[in-house]
């Protein structure tokens, strides 16, 4: 597959290189936003108690004999016998200590070991021609014996209470020597003799699954290390990439639809941006499913704070890639919309002018009228932070351009949802922006806002005589099921049985009428049941 | 709206449609909850020929209206035509069980499986099979997830050539690329092997139950471990170390810690599937390792299963399985880092006592029960105190009561009101097994002291919890211990406290019978019915209500009637009220 190469670059940097924050609206797309390893928290205030930690941190089946003897000095030592003398080191490194029971064990032999990796670190990245043939299988050892293990059980309660924003990470008590095995793990790969070719034997499949499988590590570190690890495996080794995707999307499909629990979805994304930002035109149906099946589920999980602004980063990327696939995404976010959940609909509102930056007229009028119709919802919504976010939009050049284009379509979806608020919205700033919103319409096209106006009156009106047609409606369907020899009773209306919470006056008589009642529904399969 | 005057027939279908194009979700939920109406109103043979094509066409909606639907066709079948006709369900059902939401998937396929009852054998093979194999061979891993539930429902009722299929099919998504079609597998392979004959279990599900079990990924080798259960049952004895053993043996000393979780979680089904013999020789040691596993998580569910696993030892080799191989363990928990892990053996350690006698309980149980009450974690403490009973049983509670005393009081004024709460439910049984001596000595007290805690919950624990006592030691106790106490109450400065007083007596006047409700509580309740608080005027109308049915009717007559129609004419609207309704129910008008 060496062709493959052209079609598919896999962008040479996460972060640190061209960093564009102009302040433009276009988004400078060449990385992908980094993710935080810190999670900003409120300063000040007074200090929460504590709640007891729980040790949890990793748990390592620890090497019998863990006395190492120090070797000499790789730098010291005849050229001739460096290689032979690099496999020892690599060897000794093998050995694991205890960090967690008992953290002052070992103490003299965990400093060997450091000193060790350390010096390796440093052989590795300031001597050319040291990785040599025999040095992979004991290099890539080295690595998977320590840091491939079962994770520890995690820290923070699941369900309700866990808060991936707010509670802390347990930090890996191991880190001391990690650091320095993944440090040298990640000089190794990019040292300029390193050869793909020759260690495809050792970097397989196998070694892969095993690298994802740490990316549920609850140490930010750890997962910074994992994440430019398994980028500049992605960019060397073409023939694990496909398989790269798929364990990635497995993960998601996980995360997603069972478990809504994973430490690493950020990071994953983070390295998926920078891939999709790689990919050849035209996109492969495989690339396509995976925005549409993948991305777009991920903006359900109730967590999707954590990694939102790399997910964003990687819808857009896949606009900017191809604008016919901008229809689809918006119905599905459309699809996902938070209905109770008000500061995950500011993120997602965040993304959509994000996506209505980078849109296509063409596919813009493809999409506006559900996308209006969620959007009046918003400027409607009682949390003034969404209303706000929303009336934002009023600002952005572009999007007033858009709908100006097409205001015979926008104007009389949003309207309602702006006068009616324009009086009734209990926030003072939100009146402003409404203000402001429907001044702009009115410029756009007077004659049409004044046809709104007209319209909104009339259907005002007209909407107590649809309520009782709809009811009337009903009351026909079910005369017409109670002919049915199939429901020869009474089909009765779904009541909402009274609900009290206080200790106050009650009718004995209304009482008496709740228990007498009977749920069509209970009698009708009583019924079906009885034939 | 279509159809609206003019054919009738029409009618129901068409405000369907005009419904379920609504935007607003809440009615078009409302709608599809209405099914069975429209089915109705259709009658079967429309519902067949309209109203189901209709549904499988242009249903694309939110996943809460999808999942309505799922549960709704599930409940379908007579009105579709009873068991002749069910197989109409299948085609929407079929696209239900294929969404990517899981919850509409797993309502679809709980439907399909409740309507596979009601199919005859033949529409079996001829329906609803062929779409189970559908999904079995979709290209999304959604419909093959949910083809794993469907097998073992059809397996039983056809053919041998289709069942043969049916095994094949399932081999096939036991092996799936995707980790969750084969955790879905997984999961449903215990009950495929319940119904597949024996041959079958040890030709064909031994080998997927091994490759499950040593899958590359944890969370499909768990769930091996369920299916461990229903195999080793349906094997067997002879068999089950040639085709359980190995597995279950690696099972337990994963790599993982969420296998052995599930492990230790699972053992005493395991202990029955494997029977006497292997559970001596192999889980056993297996349980030691387990309560001693370096994970606290897995500690904490085998410390859980401690009183079970002893309790089915065979009886001939019991005691000295546990005083040789599980006490040295157990002893170890008692002082573990973790408090979960001590919490768990908390609350099963007491049964030991009644598998051990007398004599050994006294000599190696007592002590770790004494360490435990005094624990640094209320819980352990707690779940020691709530099974008293067992031990008392055994060696009479005399033992503990020197340590059970400063435990029950630390726990009585912990800072939590829920750990307070938690004592309180046990003061009944604890003053049972203490008798009442020890009693008044020593917890009468805190009993009185919690009926003014801060807390409202507390106080109405308080509350019943003396009625309780009162109904353990009589009415003549309740005289001289608890009832004066209670009726000073009254005179206190804080009207919370005096309400309290209304709420005992609401509590107790029955246990205490006609003569210290008359005598001795009713002029206190009177009184009060001058408190100047409308919230106490109120109470005194409610707890005359209350204990009028306990009075005779010359005490209600002549003194309760005045008070109550007094109260009947009071300002406040709520005191009116409750007067009222006193003096109706007890016909005093």
């Amino acid at each position: 597959m060496p062709n493959k190469t052209k079609k598919e670059k896999v962008s040479g940097c996460l972060r640190g290189c061209n960093m564009n924050e102009s302040g433009s609206k276009r988004p400078s797309n060449s990385t992908p936003p980094p993710t935080q390893l810190n999670k900003i928290k409120y300063s000040g205030g007074p200090q929460l108690v504590k709640k007891e930690r729980r040790q949890s941190s990793s748990r390592f089946s620890l090497t019998k004999n863990r006395e190492l003897q120090k070797l000499p000095a790789l730098k010291d030592s005849p050229l001739v016998d460096r290689e032979e003398l690099f496999v020892q080191k690599l060897r000794q490194c093998c050995v694991l200590f205890d960090f967690v029971s008992d953290p002052l064990s070992d103490l003299k032999y965990k400093e060997v070991k450091r000193a060790g990796l350390n010096e390796m670190v440093e052989y590795i990245t300031h001597n050319s021609d040291v990785v040599t043939e025999c040095i992979y299988p004991e290099a890539v050892l080295m690595f998977s014996v320590n840091l491939f293990r079962t994770l520890p059980p995690s820290s923070n309660p699941t369900g309700a209470e866990f808060d991936p924003e707010e509670d802390e990470p347990t930090l890996e008590a191991a880190w001391p020597h990690l650091q320095l095995v993944y440090e040298f793990f990640l000089r190794f790969l990019e040292s300029p003799d390193f050869q793909p070719n020759v260690s495809k034997k050792y970097i397989d499949q196998k070694f892969v699954m095993s690298l994802l499988e740490l990316f549920d590590s609850e140490d930010p570190r750890e997962r910074d290390f994992l994440k430019t690890i398994l980028h500049r495996i992605y960019g060397k080794f073409l023939g694990l990439r496909a398989y790269i995707r798929r364990q990635i999307n497995n993960i998601f499909y996980r995360f997603i639809y069972e478990t809504e629990h994973h430490n690493g979805i950020a990071e994953l994304l983070e390295i998926l941006g920078s891939i999709i930002n790689g990919f050849a035109l035209p996109l492969k149906e495989e690339h396509k499913m995976f925005l549409i099946r993948v991305l777009l589920p991920l903006h359900k999980v109730k967590s999707l704070s954590v990694y939102h602004p790399q997910l964003a980063y990687c819808v857009v990327q896949f606009l900017e890639k191809d604008s016919g696939l901008t229809e689809p995404v918006i119905m599905g976010l459309l699809k996902f919309w938070p209905k109770t959940h008000s500061p995950k609909e500011v993120m997602f509102l965040n993304e959509l002018e994000e996506i209505l930056d980078v849109i296509e007229p063409s596919e813009f009028v493809k999409v506006q009228e559900p996308l209006f119709r969620q959007l009046s919802k918003c400027v409607s919504s009682p949390h003034f932070q969404v209303a706000e976010r929303a009336l934002y939009y009023w600002n952005n050049e572009y999007i007033m351009s858009l709908i100006s284009d097409n205001a015979a379509k926008i104007l009389p979806i949003m309207f309602p949802a702006l006068y009616k608020n324009s009086k009734s919205h209990w926030n003072k700033t939100i009146h402003g922006l409404i203000y402001n919103a429907l001044k702009l319409f009115m410029e756009m096209n007077q004659k049409l806002f004044d046809d709104c106006t007209q319209q909104y009156k009339a259907e005002k009106q007209k909407e107590k005589y649809k309520l009782k047609e709809r009811e009337e409606i009903w009351h026909k369907i079910e005369e017409l099921a109670r002919q049915n020899p199939q429901g020869t009773k009474d089909l009765k209306k779904d009541k909402v049985l009274m609900r009290r919470k206080s200790e106050l006056p009650q009718d004995v008589y209304t009482i008496k009428a709740l228990e007498a009642h009977k749920r069509a529904e209970e009698y009708l399969t009583a019924n079906q049941e009885a034939l | 709206m279509a159809g609206a005057d003019g054919d009738d027939s029409l009618y129901p279908i068409a405000v369907l449609i005009d419904e379920l194009r609504n935007e607003d979700v809440q009615l078009r939920l409302n709608s599809i909850k209405k099914l069975s109406t429209i089915a109705l109103a259709l009658g079967v043979e429309r519902t067949r020929t309209e109203l189901l094509p209709f549904l499988t066409d242009t249903i694309y909606d939110e996943d809460e209206v999808l999942l309505a639907l799922a549960e709704q066709l599930g409940n379908f079948t007579m009105l579709v035509g009873g068991p002749e006709y069910v197989h109409c369900l299948l085609p929407p059902l079929e696209s239900l069980a294929t969404v990517e939401e899981t919850v509409v998937r797993d309502k679809a396929v709980e439907s399909l499986r409740k309507i596979s009852q009601e199919h005859s054998p033949v529409d079996l093979e001829v329906h609803f099979e062929p779409l189970v194999k559908r999904l079995a061979s979709g290209d999304w891993f959604t419909s093959r997830t949910s083809a794993c539930g469907l097998f073992s429902v059809c397996y039983p009722r056809v053919s041998s050539t289709v069942k043969a299929e049916i095994r094949q099919h399932f081999r096939t998504l036991c092996s799936d690329d995707t980790p969750m079609v084969r955790r879905a597998a997984a999961s449903k392979l215990g009950e495929f092997a319940k119904v597949l004959e024996l041959d079958y279990v040890k030709s064909d599900i031994i080998s997927l139950f091994t490759a499950l079990a040593s899958d590359e990924q944890d969370s499909v080798r768990l769930l091996a471990v369920e299916a461990c259960v229903s195999i080793a049952t349906l094997l067997p004895q002879e068999d089950l170390e040639t085709l359980v053993m190995p597995t279950l043996r690696q099972a337990a000393e994963d790599k993982s810690w969420r296998v052995r979780y599930m492990v230790a979680d699972k053992f005493s089904e395991l202990q029955k599937a494997v029977g006497p013999e292997i559970t001596k020789n192999d889980l056993v040691p297996a349980f030691q390792n387990l309560l001693k596993d370096c994970e606290a998580e897995v500690r904490a569910a085998a410390a859980n299963k401690v009183k079970e696993f002893c309790e089915n030892l065979p009886e001939d080799s019991r005691e000295q399985i546990i005083m040789t191989h599980i006490l040295p363990c157990v002893k170890e928990l008692v002082s573990d880092t973790n408090q979960h892990v001590k919490s768990a053996l908390a609350s099963v350690i007491m049964g030991l006592s009644t598998i051990l006698g007398k004599d050994n309980t006294i000599e190696h149980l007592l002590p770790l029960f004494l360490a435990q009450l005094k624990d640094e974690c209320p819980e352990v403490r707690l779940n020691i105190i709530s099974n008293l009973d067992c031990v008392n049983e055994v060696i009479g509670i005399r033992q503990l009561s020197q340590s059970l005393l400063p435990a029950i009081v630390e726990l009585a004024e912990d800072a939590k009101w829920r750990v307070r709460l938690a004592i309180i439910e046990y003061m009944p049984l604890l003053a049972g097994q203490l008798g009442v001596e020890f009693f008044d000595e020593k917890l009468n007290t805190l009993c009185m002291a919690w009926l003014i805690d801060h807390v409202y919950a507390i106080r109405e624990a308080a509350t019943c919890n003396l009625m309780k006592l009162v109904e353990k030691f009589g009415a003549e106790w309740a005289q001289n211990t608890i009832v004066p106490k209670v009726l000073g109450m009254a005179n206190d400065p804080n009207y919370l406290h005096r309400m309290t007083t209304l709420f005992c007596i609401n509590a107790l006047s029955e246990a205490c019978g006609q003569d210290i409700t008359t005598k001795q509580m009713l002029p206190v309740v009177l009184k009060m019915s001058n408190d100047q608080v409308a919230n106490v005027r109120f109470n005194v109308a409610k707890s005359l209500q209350k204990i009028g049915p306990v009075l005779d009717s010359n005490a209600l007559q002549s003194e309760v009637k005045p008070v109550l129609e007094k109260l009947a004419t009071d300002t406040d609207m709520d005191v009116k009220y409750f007067a009222q309704e006193a003096i109706s129910v007890l016909a005093l008008a």
